[in-house]
């Protein structure tokens, strides 16, 4: 017999139940994850751990992502609600605990949350939950009423016999309904009887609690006993410890720990200020280690230098080389991008009570499943001892599924024996980033007669994520490298792309869009090149290349006829276009731009065209356009991390600065309905934005931006 | 010696150190975690409250400024959460972490208190202490104009 428990985390995260918003952050700890037949809980009908049905015909939804801001507390609810076609008003969503049996993406199998990978990996599987309970509240209803079951049909939150007008609200179909086996393969509505999904006008859950201070994140997690610690860290990435006198901070009021971890010293205390200020009364000498003289001209010239040897080859077809060499006109052009920390709003933190036999963890995490392991690793106590509760996460974008964060919290309750919230502050979480990979890239190519590409030859260099995380070999090629290179999609008959490994062990991570962010600015600035050196229009010339690649075309010529490609435009404005494929998903921008006297770049506008498969909401899907694109925009007109003496030079908004509200350009989203399978959402809307930008820049002063961010002083007047 | 201070209309005795910055008062001694810690230097507004009905940041605001007058934060901007600023909020569906927004919210109602249709310009005025890294910045400004629309007694 399967039985499940709800364990509220109410008393422990007081103020966390957000109830005028229909969301709720519980737990509910299967005791046996094994089965899922429906449950015997009285009076509840939870056909499977997606959902479940009350009496009062209330139905809570279990979301496994995290809100990170996408809004999966709302499109997953949104999915199972359409096929169970719940009542909308009945609707309450929880975050599901770390619980891979129950909860793991069914596409990579683990419960870690990355690659925009919400709707388009869960979706055929919460319909199928959704539909499954739909169809026994219909076997239900039409066993209550004695009426065969093709006779019944539903509305939302009732089932309806019409022959004989009568209803059963699905809460009064809970018990019987329990009884009932699950069907293993339900029919699911076809799109037409949708009456949710793909459909405007749904509010996200999460909002009025982001509106009124009751949103509970990471950072505001209580917990009773709970003490508060700041960790100082060597400002350089191998060192460690030498040497420590903690005496004056343990002399600061509040403070009543300083404990060694393994990413530095914790001081420990009862605020965050004495924290503070005991970290600050610290005296720790450093190991430096073997990166202490690192500088950011030195891994830009090593990499130079590498760009000289030949790679792994990524892509070969034809033969390029030869192609180069056969008497066309040749263009090169050698790119480069810095180094980018994610600068997520809410600075890196967590919560942890390790106990005897249990640890509880509360983070802002992208990757519950991992912490699970990660804390029961720390704290040597069996994976399913520990809990995991997900809060609300004040941005993600790839960096918190990071392990480091909860290591610390982990490893300092442990050291303190008492829960214990680690907090970063700015500063940290800019210096001990995870960082977008800073690279070098060489481009060959070679136009016909007719200015057409005859060859394409790439050579990337630098350092490999995964192979860095020892989640591919090395010696082989990291598919987060050569992603968005790789697989252009331009139509060119000899076609080489290699990829030339350099690491020299500055943490990298997963930043939006990953290679992609990148790789689409080298590739489709480098293409914008080819075509106006075979003087073309740039929207022609890719079309007349994209002949293998619909899907790419259809959103280039929405985002062209969406910008007025071609039409006349105030004066000292110019458009620029682009066209990515990322996360399942395929996107194409056009900036309208101008560049003023002191060359400053202001974006008036972007279009974006996004072919997401189908677009479950589309408000959302516009929500991560208008954001995809600030981010994106951030970066090419800012983002910069370099390093001097092995430490990170940039250390807070001052100087690695954010766009604001006065330098955003509107973002005007067309969605193109491909009916093809579902994409992501979160990363698409990078990629083309930064080449749109510069290749307006280029039209507007003939300055073709090679390296980012971009330098003003290069277009000044 | 504890810190007399009047938030959200109930007075307060804050035990916390003269040079503590109101936002740690707020958050850990007050409890009220509506009021957010980004940067601590004042860059990026996340930590907008209300000093005697200015916006101020809290991050680098020591506790002790705040003794005898009144501090608002986003929980007591109205007390059913209707503020014309948190119905726009939600109709233009504007957070997306949400992170930011009390902070956004808090300059917002400033610039509204101040002036009550304020233009684009205004609004790049008022709000460009606010970072908004989900780049939410053309629903705020939705939202504002919004709020601005539903006008009668927007309250403080």
């Amino acid at each position: 017999m399967n039985r499940a428990i709800t364990l509220t985390r109410r008393a422990l995260l007081k103020g966390s139940v957000a109830l005028g918003a229909g969301l709720v952050i519980g737990f509910r700890l299967p005791l046996d994850a094994a089965a899922q037949p429906a449950q015997a809980t009285p009076g509840v009908f939870a056909p499977n751990q997606w959902l479940r049905i009350d009496r009062d015909g209330i139905v809570t939804i279990t979301n496994s992502v995290p809100e990170m801001g996408q809004g999966a507390m709302t499109a997953t609810p949104m999915i199972i609600a359409d096929e169970l076609d719940a009542d909308w008003s009945k609707i309450r969503t929880e975050q599901a605990p770390a619980n891979p049996k129950l909860y793991a993406n069914p596409v990579t199998g683990n419960q870690a949350y990355g690659g925009s990978r919400g709707v388009r990996d869960h979706l055929e599987m919460w319909r199928k939950a959704g539909a499954a309970a739909r169809q026994m509240l219909k076997q239900a209803a039409a066993q209550e009423w004695n009426v065969p079951e093709s006779e019944v049909e539903t509305e939302p939150g009732v089932v309806i016999h019409r022959p004989s007008g009568r209803r059963l609200m699905y809460g009064q179909l809970v018990d019987r309904a329990s009884q009932l086996p699950v069907p293993q393969n339900p029919t699911l509505k076809t799109k037409d009887q949708f009456r949710y999904i793909g459909k405007e006008g749904i509010a996200r859950l999460d909002i009025p609690v982001k509106t009124d201070g009751r949103a509970i994140y990471g950072m505001d997690v209580k917990v009773p006993g709970m003490l508060i610690a700041s960790i100082e860290r060597c400002p350089v990435f191998s060192g460690k410890v030498q040497s420590l006198d903690a005496t004056a901070a343990k002399a600061v009021p509040g403070v009543k720990h300083v404990v060694q971890v393994s990413n530095g010293v914790a001081v420990v205390a009862t605020s965050f200020w004495s924290a503070l200020q005991g970290r600050r009364a610290l005296k720790v000498t450093w190991d430096e280690g073997a990166m202490a003289a690192l500088t950011s001209a030195a891994i830009s010239k090593q990499y130079e230098a590498m760009s000289k040897q030949p790679g792994q080859v990524a892509r070969n077809e034809g033969n390029a080389e030869q192609a180069l060499g056969a008497g066309g006109k040749v263009v090169e052009a050698v790119y480069q991008v810095p180094f980018l920390e994610h600068a997520c709003m809410e600075p890196m933190n967590a919560t942890a009570h390790v106990m005897p036999n249990s640890v509880t963890l509360w983070a802002p995490t992208q990757n519950p499943g991992g912490h699970q392991a990660l804390a029961a690793k720390i704290a040597g106590v069996p994976v399913e001892r520990v809990e995991v509760v997900t809060t609300l996460l004040g941005g993600g974008f790839g960096r918190r599924g990071e392990p480091d964060f909860v290591t610390d919290a982990v490893e300092t309750s442990k050291a303190v024996g008492a829960p214990v919230k680690v907090i970063w502050t700015r500063e940290d979480d800019i210096q001990h980033g995870f960082y977008r990979p800073a690279t070098y890239n060489v481009f060959r190519a070679a136009l016909d007669a007719n200015g057409q590409p005859v060859a394409w030859w790439n050579r990337i260099v630098g350092p490999g994520i995964l192979i860095q995380k020892g989640r591919a070999p090395k010696g082989t090629i990291d598919p987060a490298a050569v992603e968005g290179a790789r697989n252009h999609p331009y139509d060119i008959a000899n076609i080489r792309v290699e990829w030339v490994e350099k690491d020299f062990g500055v943490p990298v991570g997963f930043w939006r869009s990953v290679g992609s962010s990148q790789n689409a600015f080298i590739t489709e600035s480098f293409v914008d090149e080819l075509a106006h050196a075979a003087g073309k229009d740039p929207y022609e010339y890719r079309r007349a290349l994209l002949g293998k690649a619909p899907r790419h075309l259809a959103v280039l010529d929405a985002a062209a006829k969406g910008a007025g490609w071609g039409t006349p435009l105030p004066a000292g404005r110019a458009r620029g276009i682009a066209v990515a494929f990322s996360y399942g998903s395929y996107a194409a921008h056009v900036a309208e731009v101008s560049v003023a006297p002191d060359g400053g770049v202001r974006v008036h506008r972007f279009v974006c065209a996004i072919d997401c498969g189908i677009a479950v909401n589309p408000d959302q899907v516009r929500s991560q356009m208008e954001g995809g694109a600030i981010y994106a925009l951030t970066a090419a007109l800012y983002g910069k991390i370099t390093l001097d003496k092995g430490r990170v030079q940039q250390s807070n908004f001052h100087d690695y600065p954010m766009l604001r509200i006065g330098e955003a350009p509107t973002v005007e989203t067309i969605i193109v309905d491909s009916g093809q399978a579902p994409g992501g959402l979160g990363e698409p809307g990078v990629p083309p934005v930064a080449p749109a930008v510069t290749n307006a820049i280029f039209v507007l002063t003939g300055k073709r931006i090679r390296t980012l961010p971009i330098d003003k002083d290069l277009l000044k007047r | 010696m504890a810190i007399p201070v009047t938030i959200n209309g109930t007075q307060q005795q804050l035990d916390v150190p003269d040079e503590m910055p109101l936002l740690w008062a707020i958050r850990e001694a007050a409890g009220l975690t509506g009021t957010k810690y980004a940067c601590g230097i004042a860059q990026c507004g996340a930590c907008t409250v209300h000093l005697d009905g200015q916006p101020v940041r809290a991050c680098v605001t020591p506790t002790s400024a705040a003794r005898g007058r009144r501090v608002t934060t986003i929980e007591g901007l109205d007390p059913k959460g209707e503020h014309p600023l948190q119905k726009a909020w939600v109709e233009a569906q504007v957070p997306q972490c949400g992170y930011c927004q009390s902070g956004q919210i808090m300059s917002a109602a400033a610039l509204l208190a101040a002036k009550p249709n304020p233009t684009d310009a205004d609004i790049d005025s008022a709000l460009a202490g606010n970072i908004c890294r989900c780049g939410t910045y053309q629903r705020i400004r939705a939202a504002i104009h919004k709020a601005a629309a539903m006008k009668p007694g927007a309250t403080r």
